[in-house]
């Protein structure tokens, strides 16, 4: 029988790496991976580093806060307390993924596998990413705001950018559309936003005018009544567009700020999907792989230690438990839609009549496509699922002296368990839901921002010094109001801006 | 696509760094002014760890604090059925469902360990030291190049003739080696043909057959490019030598707390250029009041005596020791003292008396500090003349560390290394 192998031993080449992607492609061409095209970077430790603590982006503008992360994980690697993460991919196309040189052969096909077909698949296809991120000129704007951050540090000085970078670094979750969609603008629109802006300039020129007595003044036309008429939920957004007293090089520097959060955005609400499924297809291919023939066993047994590593979920109960582990429960799923149809049990057919029996390849595809973490564990969590991994959940309510167990995983948990877990992915449910209120536009130009409580939970009094930073954006007053589910408030914190 | 990335950028986060020592200078500053008071003279040229609180370092955000109602999932059940009740742990996390702490302040310290560069950078700042000199002093000692065998590419100045010529002679003989046994045989053909009485063609024949071996026997060139050996040198890190520094502190009543930390920096300082400029240094801690003792550097900047003050009795202990330990020409000397600048009357002309006779000649450099003391006493005055004939005593009246410097000026000036033996 001659042999299939790609190769034997454990040392890489690059022409190895280079024919282990082929396969993989080949393999991954199969299953339909729908993928940007791939560039694969060999890094070396230090590089990989460099790469962890300024957010895995290639190019990234300076600030101490990366160098902190920086010393933090260097040291943290040193001692020997973490071992890097054998790779980092990005969202761009062509997708780049750094391997780390000192990985082993295996290692780096596992790698190509997880990052190169499994991440690069997620980010081309999931509804996400398509809509939020643009993945042809991410290098480009990563590019251009390097330059410009530089180029504003010599213009006005080094602690002057890090201080609006700072303040927009606090508020950087809260940069982010949630609720709504970028709408491609139609003609009409654009004419509207040309003429808006024409007018914008003409009313900048015509200062003069402005001195005239106006004739027919009507003294009782008062200004608008509330601003902003709507609450707003993008802080920096609204701080770009109304901070009265930013300079516009600051009000770009909030801007960047802002289309980096918005594009590392996606990834914050897909953790557990977009691991599970990039972990899903690096054992898939692989072993596919290895069922051609076309890595022996030695490879497999390597690939395998690792993979057990990964997805490896200590119980509560265990010293080491730190959290659920997404790359456990996202691989754990997408294992569980391929089996439910494949070989589908009574209860699976009541609880996804649509899914028993069905083409798994292409529910799995549909899955990644449409959802994010708490819909996707909402829609597919299933009850076999729910006992193999002993859920449970507790109740911690501070009126109660004692914990309650909420649900487990029985008939009459199933669906409260699946909720609560749901949950606990949940950006609007994981973090104070805050918007823009009030300005007062006529008094003293504070601005009023409100904390919707869900649950009765409280903003942590360290909240205080992230108001701080709005309140330097904003060079007026700003208070934060608390306020109940019943709609009364219930506590204020307020910050005056440094002058 | 496989791109190669490990050559380029390894620094890429350098300038991070950079920013993050900066903002943080203050602690920074703090630990490198503690870490000089805690170590040795000697010791001072190495990195540091420095602890920043967590809270100093955060960056904040808007999160949840404790409180309302949480709900968390967690896997593993064993024993629990919905509608148990547990207790909660006192006092803090822990127990059964370890939730991360929401609110990120952990109490680890933020470890941070400043590199030798970054420290004495620190350490300078305040000396006001010139850019110039720091960089001196935080970079390695210059190389200097030594022969180190023979190469086969070079400038011609560097041609070795003898190794070139060998190697020609060699390479002509390799060559000419089959040849000169073709033309051996020829001759003999030739010779023997001629006596033989052979048809004249068949001699003119083997003759030419000689000349033609000759003429390529002589095509083979007396000297080829490939011949050619050169001298070859490498930089070697500077072979240094050794040097002793005295240490000649004031300990009586006068020199208080402060007064004395100036002195450990003057004294460290001085340590850290000769440290450039020589292998190993060996250091000699004299304190002295009215009678002086030689004592390892913990007693020397710790303990503290009353009592007049005998500049002199150091000097002469210094004298002996020098005599005893340092003899001949082995040794690059430097002295250093320290002193409120308080002295017998008498005594300030036998001090000038003993540098000026036994000890000057011998050293390489004198600096004497007067901490504080803005008067000029007898001491003051006549080390003041005795600085005018001898450019290698160097003086000066210190009343911050910032003063220390200038006094290494001259010291700089005419670079250690180059000075006479």
């Amino acid at each position: 029988m001659r042999t299939r192998l790609i190769s034997t031993g454990s040392e890489w080449t690059f022409d190895l790496i280079g024919e282990y992607e082929r396969a993989i492609a080949g393999v991954a061409a199969d299953f339909r991976l729908d993928t940007y095209p791939n560039q694969i970077e060999i890094v070396s430790a230090e590089q990989m580093m460099d790469a962890y603590s300024s957010v895995g982006m290639p190019v990234g503008y300076s600030h101490w806060s990366y160098g902190k992360e920086f010393v933090s994980v260097e040291q943290r690697y040193r001692r020997g307390e973490m071992g890097l993460a054998y790779e980092i991919v990005i969202n761009s196309n062509p997708c780049i993924a750094y391997l780390m040189e000192e990985n082993t052969l295996p290692m780096q096909a596992l790698v190509i596998a997880h990052a190169s077909f499994g991440h690069n698949s997620f980010f081309k296809g999931n509804y996400l990413f398509r809509t939020w991120t643009a993945a042809d000129s991410i290098i480009d704007y990563l590019l251009f705001a390097r330059d410009y951050v530089r180029d504003c540090e010599q213009r006005h000085g080094e602690e002057a950018v890090e201080a609006v970078l700072d303040s927009c670094h606090a508020l950087r979750h809260y940069g982010v559309d949630r609720c709504k969609r970028p709408a491609p603008l139609s003609p009409l629109q654009e004419q509207a936003r040309q003429r808006q802006r024409e007018a914008q300039q003409q009313a900048a020129v015509n200062e003069l005018w402005r001195t005239l007595p106006q004739r027919d003044a009507t003294p009782d036309q008062a200004p608008a009544a509330v601003f902003p008429e709507e609450p707003q939920e993008n802080l920096l957004y609204f701080i770009e567009k109304h901070a009265p007293l930013l300079a516009p090089w600051q009000r770009e520097l909030v801007r960047i700020v802002r289309k980096l959060a918005q594009y590392f955005h996606p990834q914050r609400q897909t953790q557990i999907m977009n691991e599970g499924w990039a972990t899903f297809w690096h054992y898939t291919l692989l072993n596919r792989l290895y069922d051609e023939g076309r890595v022996d066993d030695a490879f497999m047994l390597e690939f395998l230690t690792s993979h057990t590593n990964v997805i490896a979920q200590p119980g509560f109960d265990h010293p080491r438990y730190g959290g659920i582990n997404p790359y456990a429960l996202g691989f754990a799923m997408m294992r569980d839609i391929q089996r439910i149809c494949e070989a589908p049990t009574a209860e699976d057919r009541a609880w996804f009549p649509d899914l028993a029996g069905a083409d798994w390849v292409a529910s799995l595809d549909f899955a990644m496509r449409n959802y994010k973490d708490e819909s996707f564990i909402a829609q597919y969590l299933s009850p076999r699922l729910m006992r193999d991994m002993r859920l449970f959940s507790i109740l911690d309510d501070d009126r109660q002296d004692e914990y309650e167990v909420a649900a487990i995983h029985e008939d009459s948990g199933y669906r409260r368990l699946r909720a609560a877990l749901a949950a606990q992915y949940d950006l609007a449910v994981r973090e104070p839901a805050i918007e823009v209120w009030r300005v007062d536009r006529t008094g003293d130009r504070s601005l009023t921002l409100r904390h919707r409580q869900r649950a009765r939970r409280p903003l942590a009094p360290a909240s205080a010094d992230a108001l701080r930073h709005v309140a330097r954006l904003w060079g007026f007053p700003v208070r934060i109001e608390s306020v109940s589910p019943e709609g009364s408030v219930e506590s204020v914190l307020e910050a005056q801006p440094l002058h | 696509m496989i791109v190669d990335r490990r050559l380029n950028g390894r620094h890429r986060n350098a300038v991070n760094r950079a920013r993050f020592v900066r903002r943080y200078k203050d602690q920074l500053r703090r630990a490198v002014a503690e870490a000089v008071g805690r170590r040795s003279i000697t010791d001072l040229d190495r990195g540091e760890r420095v602890d920043i609180q967590r809270k100093d370092i955060v960056e904040p955000y808007f999160h949840h604090g404790p409180g309302g109602e949480r709900e968390a999932v967690h896997p593993g059940n064993k024993e629990f059925s919905a509608g148990d009740r547990l207790p909660k742990p006192q006092g803090g996390a822990g127990g059964g469902g370890s939730q991360a702490s929401q609110d990120g302040e952990g109490e680890d310290d933020f470890v941070f360990v400043l590199s030798r560069e970054e420290f004495l950078e620190i350490f300078f700042e305040d000396l006001a030291l010139p850019d110039l000199v720091k960089k001196r002093l935080a970079t390695i000692p210059s190389t200097r190049s030594v022969r180190a065998g023979y190469t086969q590419t070079g400038v011609p100045t560097n041609v070795n003739i003898i190794r070139s010529l060998k190697s020609a002679a060699a390479r002509r003989r390799a060559l000419q080696a089959p040849r000169r046994g073709e033309l051996a045989r020829a001759e003999e053909s030739f010779c023997a043909l001629e006596a033989a009485g052979s048809p004249p063609e068949a001699v003119r024949e083997a003759e030419r057959e000689v000349e033609r071996l000759r003429r390529r026997l002589q095509r083979v060139p007396f000297l080829d490019t490939i011949d050619l050996r050169y001298n070859n040198r490498v930089q070697r890190p500077q072979p240094t030598t050794q040097a002793v520094m005295f240490c000649l502190l004031d300990v009586s009543g006068s020199m208080d707390e402060s007064r004395k930390d100036i002195a450990k920096r003057f004294f460290a300082l001085l340590y850290l250029f000769l440290s450039r400029a020589y292998d190993r240094i060996e250091l000699v801690f004299i304190r002295h009041h009215t009678q002086a003792a030689e004592v390892t550097e913990d007693e020397f900047f710790s303990a503290r005596d009353t009592g007049g003050t005998i500049v002199s009795s150091a000097l002469s202990l210094m004298d002996q020791i020098i005599r005893e330990r340092y003899p001949g020409n082995d040794w690059n000397l430097y002295g250093a003292q320290a002193s409120d600048g308080d002295n017998w009357l008498d005594d300030s002309p036998r001090c000038a008396g003993l540098l000026r006779e036994s000890l000057l000649p011998r050293l390489q450099y004198f600096a004497y500090v007067q901490v504080a003391a803005l008067d000029e006493q007898g001491l003051w005055r006549e080390y003041a003349k005795l600085a005018a004939e001898r450019p290698h005593l160097a003086m000066r009246k210190i009343a911050s560390a910032a003063d220390i410097y200038p006094v290494f000026r001259a010291l700089f000036a005419r670079q250690p290394t180059c000075a006479p033996a």
